[in-house]
């Protein structure tokens, strides 16, 4: 036991007598943690780094056209601003704005026409950052919306709607091309609504304005939003989710590094002088191990205290459970270092193909962006990635508040993982300097 | 103590060691004397168990090494070639940990790093970290920290390698003391001066093959000649050094710098013979002394190649 403990004690007085690497180990993680979780919600996710970035140029001026722009402006989810032509076609090309919206002349006029006759429609132009097309679509929707109300609500209240109704009539009378069925209908149609906007302005000359249409035509159902979390009236913590991502990320390259550093080790004298030791192959991979697992554990929760502390990230599932995710991706990752010095050949060469490999199972296992963002056929290859299990056992027991029950699978696969890299580190450890 | 028998290694076509035998009693020091890649440091990994042998064996005290936490490795101290030391950690500190490998702590560790201390000197800066030492004071701590759980053995793997001469007279200090202990030491080296002054015997290897096993005075007698006699002369107009040559015991005689260097077979009965001709017939001289060929003539007899610039 005094060799093991020795050996355990040695490796982690070496990590923590470098302080500078120590600083930086777990600083760029906490900052790059930081970051992505402002990016991605923050602390409650209607941060106004989510608001889309739109400009709106209202070559039109009109009632209509004033209406639709304030329409967007009080949308939630953008952040309007007035524009020209030329102008937002600088700034959405330099990729400041998501979209401009172009509103053309002569924009009222033609949609109160188009609404009823479905003739010479408007266009409104739309000019987009073709990196945003999810956006765009976003911007679209809200449009459409705004566009329907503004419009119906001037047809049916405004002054200009009662012109366009009349306009609108004497147009459907003149047309030879409404059939005699059709004029009829629409003749009735156009009929009501004049009767009804002649009513409405001569309530609204005795009393405010009131009723169902006086704001327009709406979408007729509304949504009730509810974010499920850990439970009522505990909001989304995006940081929850960027902190076990670069807390997974950074502890794979300290596995690496565990790795490298063994290879390196084993062209030294250190290496001869442990080898001639009475001491087995089991204790020299096996203190590394656990040398390793504690520094990764370190890491973590430097990384979550961190993140506890400053953003308020709870694990509000099952500790234990969170505890064991901690516990099973330290071992995974330790084996994993193990198993980078078993396979690899000369520490350079291996420090690139483990880079690599590092790079991938982080981008696979979602912690930079959360897999749901994958394809289907992705997501379910990922299931062969470690660190899609631990990184889907952390959110589990952070921000979702899930049981220690969720927290069983990604646990036990993790160990598996570790078996697997271990076994793989043992058979294939080279313990002889010549290889 | 400890016999290598018929060691053979090799890492696909290249053999590195061939058939190598040689023993060490207790008490003794064995000189393994070869140039840079003679196979001195194959064997001395064999010996230590770093490297298996593809055939032969090492028997220490007539046992064999059989796994790797054999007890038999305790009575083995390995020096490696390469520095073996954490720069991060302080001297005890890192003697802590190498005697914590031997299951070495508590009081009876630190008086055992006490006691490796003050033997290479360096007792004074047990509390430096090693990164601040200078090349020499690594190489005696690299010495201590292989002392440290009393091994009977000490292999010694080229431990001047890269050191001032001050330092190097340390360490020789420092073996020298081991010696007095009873330690057995297996020295590898390429300066013949450090076997000729450590060794009690010496194993010439090249081509990771024993070319020679002998005590330096056995060694010396393979040689044509033993000894050389350098006579001073006080004049040296018309003086001709083949007429030396006819004496009995002569083997060699050559004039340079007003100096003769006779060489002889058989000091005591060559020498007189000499310095009595010289007289005999005129030829004055005003010093004379004798002088062994070295270790390096000896690798240059047995193999006709210098031992600096073998290959």
């Amino acid at each position: 036991m005094i060799p093991f403990l020795a050996l355990v004690r040695k490796d982690l007085r070496i990590f923590f007598n470098d302080r500078k690497a120590v600083i930086i180990g777990l600083v760029v993680p906490i900052v790059l943690a930081s970051f992505f979780g402002y990016m991605f919600g923050g602390q409650g996710g209607d941060a106004a780094t989510s608001k889309l970035a739109v400009l709106v140029i209202d070559e039109d001026g009109s009632d209509i056209s004033r209406s639709l722009v304030s329409s967007l402006a009080g949308d939630k989810n953008l952040d309007v601003k007035p524009s020209t032509v030329d102008g937002a076609k600088e700034v959405v090309r330099k990729g400041k704005a998501t979209a401009a919206i172009v509103i053309p002349k002569n924009f009222g006029q033609d949609a109160g026409r188009a609404l009823f006759t479905g003739a010479n429609k408007p266009e409104i132009g739309l000019l987009y950052d073709p990196s945003h097309k999810m956006e765009l679509e976003m911007v679209k929707g809200i449009l459409s919306g705004a566009v329907m109300q503004t419009v119906s609500k001037e047809m049916f209240n405004g002054s200009s709607g009662r012109e366009m109704v009349n306009d609108s009539l004497a147009r459907v009378e003149n047309n030879p091309e409404i059939r005699a069925g059709d004029r009829k209908v629409l003749r009735d149609l156009l009929g009501s609504v004049k009767e009804l906007n002649e009513r409405r302005a001569a309530e609204q000359t005795a009393t405010p304005a009131q009723g169902s249409l006086s704001g327009g035509l709406t979408m007729p159902f509304e949504t009730h939003e509810e974010a499920l979390t850990s439970g009522n009236n505990v909001a989304y913590n995006g940081y929850a989710h960027a902190f076990a991502g670069m807390g997974v990320q950074f502890i794979l390259f300290m596995g690496m590094d565990v790795g490298i550093a063994l290879l390196l080790l084993r062209q030294t004298g250190l290496w001869q002088r442990l080898r001639a030791a009475p001491l087995s192959r089991t204790m020299l991979l096996g203190s590394r191990t656990v040398s390793a697992a504690l520094i990764a554990g370190f890491i973590l929760t430097a990384i979550f205290t961190f993140a506890r502390v400053v953003f308020g990230v709870r694990v509000l599932g099952s500790f234990m459970g969170f505890v064991g995710v901690c516990i099973a991706f330290s071992l995974m990752t330790a084996a994993f270092g193990l198993m980078i010095a078993a396979l690899g050949g000369t520490p350079e060469a291996t420090r690139g193909f483990s880079v690599m490999a590092t790079l991938i199972m982080v981008m696979l296992g979602g912690a930079w962006v959360p897999t749901f963002v994958f394809p289907p056929w992705l997501r379910k290859l990922t299931l062969v990635v470690p660190t899609r299990w631990a990184m889907d056992g952390l959110d589990a027991m952070t921000w979702r508040g899930f049981g220690i029950s969720e927290a069983l699978a990604p646990i036990a696969v993790l160990l598996m993982f570790a078996l697997l890299f271990g076994t793989v580190a043992v058979m294939r450890f080279r313990w002889r300097a010549e290889g | 103590m400890l016999e290598v028998n018929g060691l053979t290694k090799s890492y696909g076509g290249l053999v590195a060691v061939s058939g190598v035998s040689f023993r060490a009693d207790r008490g003794e020091t064995i000189g393994l004397l070869g140039p840079n890649g003679a196979g001195k440091t194959t064997t001395v990994s064999i010996i230590a168990g770093l490297l298996s042998a593809d055939s032969g064996e090492v028997l220490i005290d007539g046992r064999q090494v059989k796994s790797d936490t054999d007890p038999v490795k305790l009575k083995i101290g390995l020096v490696p070639q390469d520095m073996a030391l954490y720069d991060q950690l302080s001297a005890r500190d890192n003697l802590t940990f190498f005697a914590a490998l031997y299951s070495i702590s508590g009081a009876k560790a630190r008086q055992a790093i006490d006691d490796a201390l003050n033997l290479v000197g360096l007792a004074d800066r047990a509390g430096d970290k090693v990164g601040t030492f200078s090349g020499g004071m690594k190489r005696r701590l690299n010495l201590a920290a292989a002392l440290l759980h009393d091994p009977e053995i000490l292999l010694l793997d080229e431990p001047t390698v890269g050191v001032d001469p001050q330092s190097r007279n340390a360490i020789f200090d420092n073996l020298e003391a081991l010696q007095k202990r009873g330690k057995t030491l297996i020295y590898t080296t390429h300066y013949m001066e450090e076997a000729e002054r450590l060794c009690d015997r010496i194993v010439i290897i090249d081509h990771g093959r024993v070319i020679a096993d002998d005590t330096l005075q056995g060694l010396h007698k393979m040689l044509p000649i033993t000894n050389v006699i350098a006579i001073e002369l006080d004049r040296v107009d018309g003086f001709a050094p083949e007429a030396v040559l006819a004496l009995p015991e002569v083997k060699s005689a050559e004039l340079s710098d007003g100096t003769l260097r006779v060489g002889v077979h058989d000091l005591s009965g060559g020498a007189p013979g000499v310095l009595r001709w010289l007289t005999e017939n005129g030829h004055a001289y005003h010093h004379f002394s004798s002088e062994q060929p070295d270790l390096e003539t000896v690798f240059l007899t047995l193999t006709g190649r210098s031992l600096r610039d073998s290959k």
